[in-house]
């Protein structure tokens, strides 16, 4: 697994521009697959709207532990982006503003970055009621200044969102870095010995599974099933919710479709599956998604992709909560990802 | 016609019963309703599905229910071991035939 971020490379997927190229021609060149914004037009779906606004999602920068081969962030250690103090405090307020109940931190590491603890007080104190963490679980068991974070998390009743690709080492490692399996479950055992994921501890542990490949997720109930039988039986692991989540065509995991000669089959199948029903619930239209300096995406896909959100000077500096009502969403090819087949998002599958 | 084969056909499988709809659409409610859930789980069958692809040697179906193994989270150990019950019940329903070629040769050797 190559350890250095396509930024680092210098990777021409490294630009949002050079991947909305690709996903612009090829296969949804004119008169060949229909576009996203064609396929939810037959539908009369077109323009997608947004719903009110229920979850912030913070980015709070793409220093990550980790490099895996799938992310389409491309987080690794050798990213410096991280959101300044001055941009959190803008967050607080407007999650005192708007009233936000739901704020999802995710990175890189959240937890990596220097404010992380003071924001996640702040925000509690603000009364937001789930303040999620999407933790890659290495980082509780990187270093010794990480290890206290799982009673950190319980102190003020975080709601941990871990990825584990998969209950055996093999897939995980291959996916997530060599030994990433074996540190994955020494921290979810921290987190169990916090009481995360026991039943009646009010403490949640969810799971994220995205495949290990180039297919979709299966059954999100059914693998919900054998994570934790097979995560109980093997290592006395408990969680709440198992989360699938559908890899997009976007930075390392496009680069991946296309070298391992599977990205025309995998957008096939992605078109193929494109499932209407998914679609009012698609988190792009009750999420706000925010990058490190404070732009503005209706989700972390389009954040990815540099899709800002249709609004002039769209940082959270620039406008107010009530700015942002009824707009359109900016869609491309990478959203037929969460309309396909049972849909996906960052809370799971949508039907 | 360049193949034989060609892996774009597996998605016209439904265009089948453009020509019949009435046994097309009994076929595919059938076929749907045996790989549900029941006695034995969908995992299970999905396995079955995929030693008997092997056993017909259809690379239609040896393409849908390997992926639909990934989908499944069964993992490629199970999937092969699947294969072996395949390839003994095939080597076996050879080999027990071989009872035949005994029996007849012993019948008309002196």
């Amino acid at each position: 697994m190559n350890k250095k971020t396509l930024q680092r490379q210098q990777h021409l997927f490294s630009r949002p521009d050079k991947q909305l190229d690709y996903l612009s021609n090829g296969i949804f060149a004119p008169g060949k697959l229909p576009s996203f914004s064609e396929q939810i037009s037959r539908c009369q779906q077109h323009p997608l709207q947004t719903k009110q606004l229920e979850i912030l999602q913070l980015n709070l920068g793409y220093k990550c532990n980790q490099v895996c081969a799938h992310c389409h962030v491309d987080a690794g250690p050798d990213r410096k982006e991280m959101m300044s103090r001055k941009t959190l405090e803008q967050a607080l307020q407007w999650i005192e503003k708007a009233s936000i109940k739901k704020v999802d931190l995710t990175g890189g590491a959240p937890e990596m970055h220097p404010d992380f603890r003071w924001f996640v007080s702040q925000a509690k104190a603000l009364g937001v009621e789930d303040l999620m963490v999407r933790s890659n679980l290495t980082i509780l068991v990187a270093h010794q200044k990480y290890a206290d974070l799982p009673s950190f998390f319980k102190a003020n009743d975080i709601h941990v969102i871990s990825s584990l690709p998969f209950y055996k080492k093999e897939k995980t490692d291959r996916q997530r870095g060599d030994g990433v399996f074996a540190q994955s479950i020494k921290a979810l055992k921290a987190l169990n010995t916090q009481g995360y994921g026991k039943a009646d501890s009010g403490l949640l542990l969810d799971l994220v599974y995205n495949p290990a490949g180039a297919f979709l997720p299966g059954n999100q109930t059914a693998l919900q099933q054998d994570f934790k039988k097979a995560l109980w039986k093997d290592y006395q692991i408990e969680f709440n919710n198992l989360f699938t989540i559908t890899n997009l065509p976007i930075s390392r995991f496009l680069d991946y479709l296309i070298a391992s000669e599977n990205y025309e089959r995998y957008m096939t199948a992605l078109v193929d599956a494109f499932n209407p029903a998914a679609l009012s619930g698609l988190m792009c239209t009750n999420t706000l998604s925010v990058r490190w300096d404070g732009s503005l995406y209706d989700c972390d896909f389009n954040q990815m992709l540099d899709l800002k959100i249709q609004r002039p000077n769209p940082t959270l500096a620039a406008l107010l909560p009530e700015d942002l009502e009824q707009r359109t969403i900016a869609v491309h090819q990478h959203c037929y990802g969460c309309t396909a087949g049972a849909g996906s998002s960052c809370q799971g599958s949508l039907t | 016609m360049t193949s034989y084969y060609n892996p774009q056909d597996l998605k016209k499988f439904k265009q089948i019963s453009d020509w019949n709809p009435e046994l097309g659409t009994k076929f595919f409610d059938y076929y749907n309703r045996v790989f549900e859930e029941g006695a034995l789980s969908a995992r299970e069958k999905s396995l079955i599905a995929l030693a008997v692809a092997h056993t017909i040697q259809c690379p239609y179906c040896i393409d849908a229910y390997t992926q639909d193994g990934l989908q499944r989270g069964i993992e490629k150990e199970e999937m092969m071991e699947a294969l072996h019950v395949a390839g003994a019940i095939r080597g076996g329903a050879s080999l027990v035939h071989g009872v035949q070629m005994m029996n007849l040769h012993d019948k008309l050797s002196m």
